[in-house]
């Protein structure tokens, strides 16, 4: 339990997908301008993270990796090079029936989250915790502790972020820097404190 | 350079500091910023990416009036996320340390926006040759945004340039101490946003409006 515990800190605070590994940038430039879209694509984004992650790792462990296809007689098979194609693939399936959903039940957030839906399907955060479970050779417990936790981490991010923006919207920022620029700033001063995490153990 | 040359090569011009990819469109910084902690790496990642998008680019442009629309972006992603394991493969075949330490980022590459973006923004509208270009002038103009990153986090970070001593560091009898904060992600941060504002400096029409508040948004502050 303490060793999950830690996993989800680690995941949350002190390795934040976006702020130490920066993936996910550039819908969260993009989206942060308001608190209520961020928190809406952070739901999205958390919910995707929770269920590509596992199925992900359910697909590397039975087709991909080196020996797991010997249940059907080819046990010197390796299909890992499949890896990018196969988890873009679900990603992208998974993104589809959220949108789906959301517009049945939802059609407010739908509205607000607009182009930015078909934009997780390309997310870097969410083929980078795929490749990260991979690469680190998680088992199925630690991966969706890990998927959630990054999604956590990613949405704490973007909607302090959001809090953030709506704040300076009125300080007199030079030209040069509006926008993009001191967005960049304040995301390297929040990386910075979020680093202050490091080191903590559970 | 006569006209008509130029303005054949215009696509693969523009986005290399006009029309930036990663300063302008704010596309692709996920990798930009994360493999900059050295020289090597960013150059090795540069190069992947420009293989990757300019052969993509070529690609869909040249099977462009056979894509049906509704399918368009799985086609696409397809074609992207093939090359990027060719890349990858070939990078664990010939640099195995070097895609080690790339580590997920060379496959990240199938996510990049700007691949994704100059596929469905120019490849699918032009001609092959005119998307070649333009898959290389976006490439070259994301390459040099972390090379100057690259180059400038190693040698304050490490004081060194490729692995090779540049700055005489302060533990060898030097003058240098060692910068530790440009090896750490934050530093990538600030570096990316100076150069942002110098470019916009420079440019001055990139500058972004003052956003005005939009009526019936609670959210702004009194």
């Amino acid at each position: 339990m303490e060793h999950y515990l830690s996993l989800a800190v680690r995941a949350v605070f002190v390795e934040n997908i976006l702020l130490a590994f920066f993936l996910g940038m550039c819908s969260f430039l993009a989206v942060s301008r308001k608190i209520e879209t961020a928190i809406g694509l952070g739901a999205a984004v958390i919910f995707v993270l929770t269920l590509t992650t596992p199925l992900n790792w359910v697909l590397h462990e039975y087709l991909l990796k080196k020996g797991a296809l010997a249940w059907a007689g080819l046990p010197g098979a390796d299909m890992s090079f499949l890896n990018f194609i196969l988890f873009i693939a679900t990603i992208a399936a998974t993104v589809q029936l959220v949108e789906m959903v959301l517009d049945r039940y939802s059609p407010k957030l739908y509205t607000a989250l607009g182009i930015f839906l078909p934009l997780i399907a390309v997310n870097c955060a969410i083929l980078g915790s795929s490749l990260f479970m991979v690469e680190r050779d998680y088992n199925l417990a630690e991966t969706v502790v890990f998927g959630s936790g990054s999604g956590v981490g990613w949405a704490l991010a973007i909607i302090a972020m959001a809090a953030i923006r709506t704040k300076i919207r009125y300080s007199n920022v030079p030209a040069g820097l509006r926008g993009l620029g001191i967005t960049m700033l304040i995301t390297g001063l929040m990386a910075l404190a979020f680093q202050c995490f490091a080191g903590i153990q559970l | 350079m006569n006209r008509r040359l130029e303005s054949r090569l215009q696509p693969a011009i523009e986005p290399i500091l006009v029309n930036n990819p990663v300063t302008l469109h704010v596309l692709g910084i996920c990798s930009a910023l994360a493999v900059t902690t050295s020289l090597a790496t960013s150059l090795v990642m540069s190069a992947a990416l420009i293989c990757v998008l300019t052969l993509s680019s070529g690609i869909i442009s040249l099977i462009r009036r056979h894509i049906p629309r509704s399918i368009r972006l799985i086609v696409q992603i397809t074609i992207i996320a093939s090359l990027v394991i060719v890349v990858d493969q070939l990078l664990q075949a010939y640099l195995f340390d070097m895609s080690k330490r790339l580590s997920v980022f060379v496959g990240l590459i199938v996510t990049n926006c700007i691949v994704l973006g100059r596929a469905e923004a120019f490849a699918m509208h032009n001609p092959p040759g005119a998307s070649l270009l333009d898959g290389l002038g976006n490439g070259l103009g994301y390459a040099w945004i972390l090379v100057a990153i690259g180059t400038v986090r190693e040698l304050l970070g490490k004081g060194t340039l490729l692995g090779a001593d540049v700055l005489a560091l302060a533990d060898n009898g030097g003058w240098f101490t060692p910068l530790e904060m440009m090896t750490l992600p934050p530093s990538a941060f600030f570096l990316l946003a100076l150069l942002v504002w110098g470019v916009r400096t420079i440019r001055r029409e990139q500058v972004e409006p003052v956003l005005v508040d939009e009526p019936g948004d609670k959210a702004a502050p009194r």
